[in-house]
């Protein structure tokens, strides 16, 4: 009897610590165990006794990559809970801000986490001495989503413009005039990243998965919809804890989520993508037709594609946003808390992020609950290693290891978000 | 002369959000540059090559929360010449020190389903706590020209230039009215550590002490100005008991407002 493990103490190039243990008996897969080691830092339980209106603040510092989703989530959730609509230029500037953070968080990946997997590099500094117009061409695809962000939120990581009703302060229409030639450069900077992502060589590998996204009658969702499968799934966010459970298992630091009738799901941009691929602008539609992308992307691999095309989206859409501005009269909508229990949804740039939170007739929160993107994911990614491992068993064991982190890292996880420390075990008998 | 050996950089993360330690990566201008003069030895959150110690110079973002952190940060300063904490959770506690105010237990039964496969320490504290730490890097999250200024400084040997005082004179320098002498909203800025830039008061809204206590802050009287302008003890409480709870200025002061 042969066995053999495959053991990863600490992968790279996500965000937060985890791990992976892989047994194999028999040239059999045994054991799959997606594990985060990231320390508990028990959000949901300090935001009980604090204030309504400092849950957007306190839940950014969960993850310092996406920070506009949990403020956003927040805000959203609050705001429903006390019966108030941001709507008009307030929430075209919120999606504005949120265009900023896919911009600025999907290269990050794209280009400094996943790409150097494709090509054979340790991390994108080494890849940068071979294509090292590539590398240049990312950092400025993601400097320029920060500068949205810093612009509308006053800084990229954790911004301080953001609250519930809508803004401390909304710029003018002059102020965001300078977003738009870099944003022109961005568009084109992101048309060549789809391109270039589409030549990167991809495993025959797809799944049948679940899509869980928003989605919204009038635009690609970002900020606001209802939750939307490919299976059947089409509910309103407060219908979120109907159908979503979270389980506790012995070996992480994360919950993870199921779908009460159908267990495991996927969320962030392939999901995004084949639910709402018809509300793509027709700029971003076609680039992926010319990638080679239909409606539907099964291949979690090509998520690197994927994640080019809504770059490029968020690019049109910022621009988009910025032609039609009129500065609003008023930075934020007037709130008054009342007794209730408030929910919001947000596409962080990983997916759907879900916030509910119970508020006292004071606006002080009572209790909270979060669920984040990667949290949802790790059903699905330790069921794409199960799938993918039998076939690549003939690798050297390093090049499988390799692989194998690379297919938890299609998923651009964020361990921060979900808790933290990823090892990759793999065992043969 | 023969070319030296360029230093060792690593990056280490403890309970955090990652935010500091992307601060390196969001320096689009600047990384390849000191990729060049410094070797990026071990940051798994960039590269999955790690390269074994010792490090010139060591960079800690997070706070430690659980046994496993006790013994790593042990080793980390055995492996590094000079340690560096980066950001209000290396160097606070950050805002999971909330804990260090109530019972960890209910805190961690009120998370999770299944409590008894949770380790974690009862506080949450800062590096300096355990080790001794070459210089504190200050932000909620930090400033990212006021990290390469702390990168530069060690690869020329000399003190990094970073300011004491607080957000007040960052106000001044950029022209902007007191929000609290103008409008009367209520703003952490006089007992707060420059660093930001001072964004908030920028964009009308008060500071909310993400750089901590500024040295020699005399957060009395400004909680009495606070009161004056109406703000209630509870929200006192609250008001300092946020990213930088833990540190001991602002600690305090929040403790003085707890009934």
């Amino acid at each position: 009897m042969k066995s053999r493990i495959i053991k990863v103490d600490y992968l790279a190039r996500v965000e937060g610590e985890g791990a992976l243990y892989v047994k194999i008996s028999n040239n059999t897969v045994t054991d799959v165990k997606f594990k985060i080691w990231e320390p508990p830092r028990l959000f949901e339980a300090f935001l009980r006794g604090r204030n309504y209106s400092e849950a957007p603040d306190i839940t950014a510092r969960i993850c310092g990559i996406c920070p506009i989703a949990y403020q956003m989530a927040a805000a959203q959730a609050m705001e429903d809970a006390f019966g108030v609509t941001v709507d008009g230029q307030l929430r075209a500037l919120r999606r504005l801000i949120f265009c900023g953070e896919w911009i600025e968080s999907h290269a990050l990946h794209v280009y400094l986490l996943h790409a150097p997997d494709f090509l054979g590099y340790e991390d994108a500094i080494q890849m940068a001495k071979d294509h090292s117009e590539i590398v240049q061409q990312g950092l400025q695809l993601k400097k320029i989503g920060n500068e949205v962000m810093t612009l509308l939120g006053g800084r990229e990581i954790h911004p301080i413009n953001l609250r519930v009703g809508g803004f401390y302060r909304v710029p003018t229409k002059q102020e965001l005039a300078p977003l738009v030639d870099k944003l022109k450069w961005a568009r084109d900077a992101a048309l060549e990243t789809v391109r270039w992502t589409a030549t990167l060589p991809f495993p025959d590998f797809e799944q049948d998965y679940e899509f869980v996204a928003l989605r919204h009658p009038d635009e690609y969702a970002i900020t606001e919809g209802r939750l939307v499968s490919n299976k059947g799934l089409d509910i309103a966010v407060r219908e979120y804890d109907d159908h979503f459970a979270e389980e506790h298992v012995p070996y992480t630091n994360a919950l993870h989520s199921v779908l009460k009738e159908r267990g495991a799901y996927l969320v962030g941009p392939l999901a995004r993508y084949s639910v709402n691929f018809d509300k793509l602008s027709p700029l971003a539609r076609e680039a992926a037709g010319d990638a080679g992308l239909g409606p539907v992307c099964r291949n979690p691999f090509k998520s690197i594609v994927v994640r080019s095309v809504e770059t490029l989206y968020a690019c049109d859409e910022a621009l988009r946003l910025i032609d039609e501005y009129e500065m609003p009269e008023k930075p934020a909508v007037e709130v008054e808390p009342r007794a209730a229990t408030a929910c919001g949804c947000s596409e962080a740039p990983r997916g759907t992020l879900y916030h509910r939170y119970r508020v006292d007739d004071q606006g002080v929160i009572l209790d909270a609950k979060i669920v984040a993107p990667t949290s949802q994911n790790q059903k699905s990614i330790e069921s794409d290693l199960w799938q993918f491992i039998p076939k690549h068993m003939d690798l050297p064991p390093d090049q499988l290891t390799w692989r194998c982190e690379q297919a938890i890292r299609n998923y651009d996880p964020c361990i921060s978000c979900a808790t933290h420390f990823l090892k990759l075990h793999i065992e043969r008998d | 002369m023969p070319p030296s050996r360029k230093p060792k950089l690593a990056v280490w993360k403890f309970a955090s959000c990652d935010g500091c330690q992307l601060s390196l990566l969001d320096c689009e201008d600047e990384l390849l540059a000191v990729a060049g003069q410094v070797d990026i030895a071990y940051f798994p959150e960039a590269s999955r090559a790690m390269v074994k110690g010792p490090y010139e110079l060591s960079l800690v973002e997070g706070s430690v929360t659980t046994p496993h952190d006790i013994e790593l940060i042990q080793q980390v300063r055995r492996r590094s010449k000079c340690l560096v904490t980066i950001g209000a959770c290396a160097t606070a506690g950050g805002i999971q020190a909330l804990r260090n105010f109530a019972d960890v237990q209910d805190f961690v039964s009120i998370v999770y389903a299944a409590p008894e496969y949770i380790k974690t320490l009862d506080t949450s504290t800062a590096i300096a706590d355990h080790v001794h730490v070459d210089f504190e890097l200050r932000g909620c999250p930090i400033n990212k020209e006021q990290l390469l200024e702390v990168v530069s400084a060690f690869l020329y040997g000399r003190k990094p230039n970073i300011p004491p005082y607080s957000v007040c004179m960052e106000c001044k320098r950029r022209g902007t009215v007191c929000v609290m002498v103008a409008h009367g909203t209520p703003c952490l800025g006089p007992v707060t550590q420059a660093g930001c830039g001072a964004i908030c008061p920028a964009y009308y809204r008060g500071c909310y002490g993400c750089f901590g206590p500024k040295e020699t802050p005399n957060t009395d009287s400004l909680s009495k100005r606070w009161s004056h302008l109406g703000v209630k003890e509870q929200d006192l409480v609250r008001a300092f008991r946020t990213f930088n709870a833990w540190a001991e200025a602002f600690r305090e002061e929040s403790v003085a407002h707890e009934k």
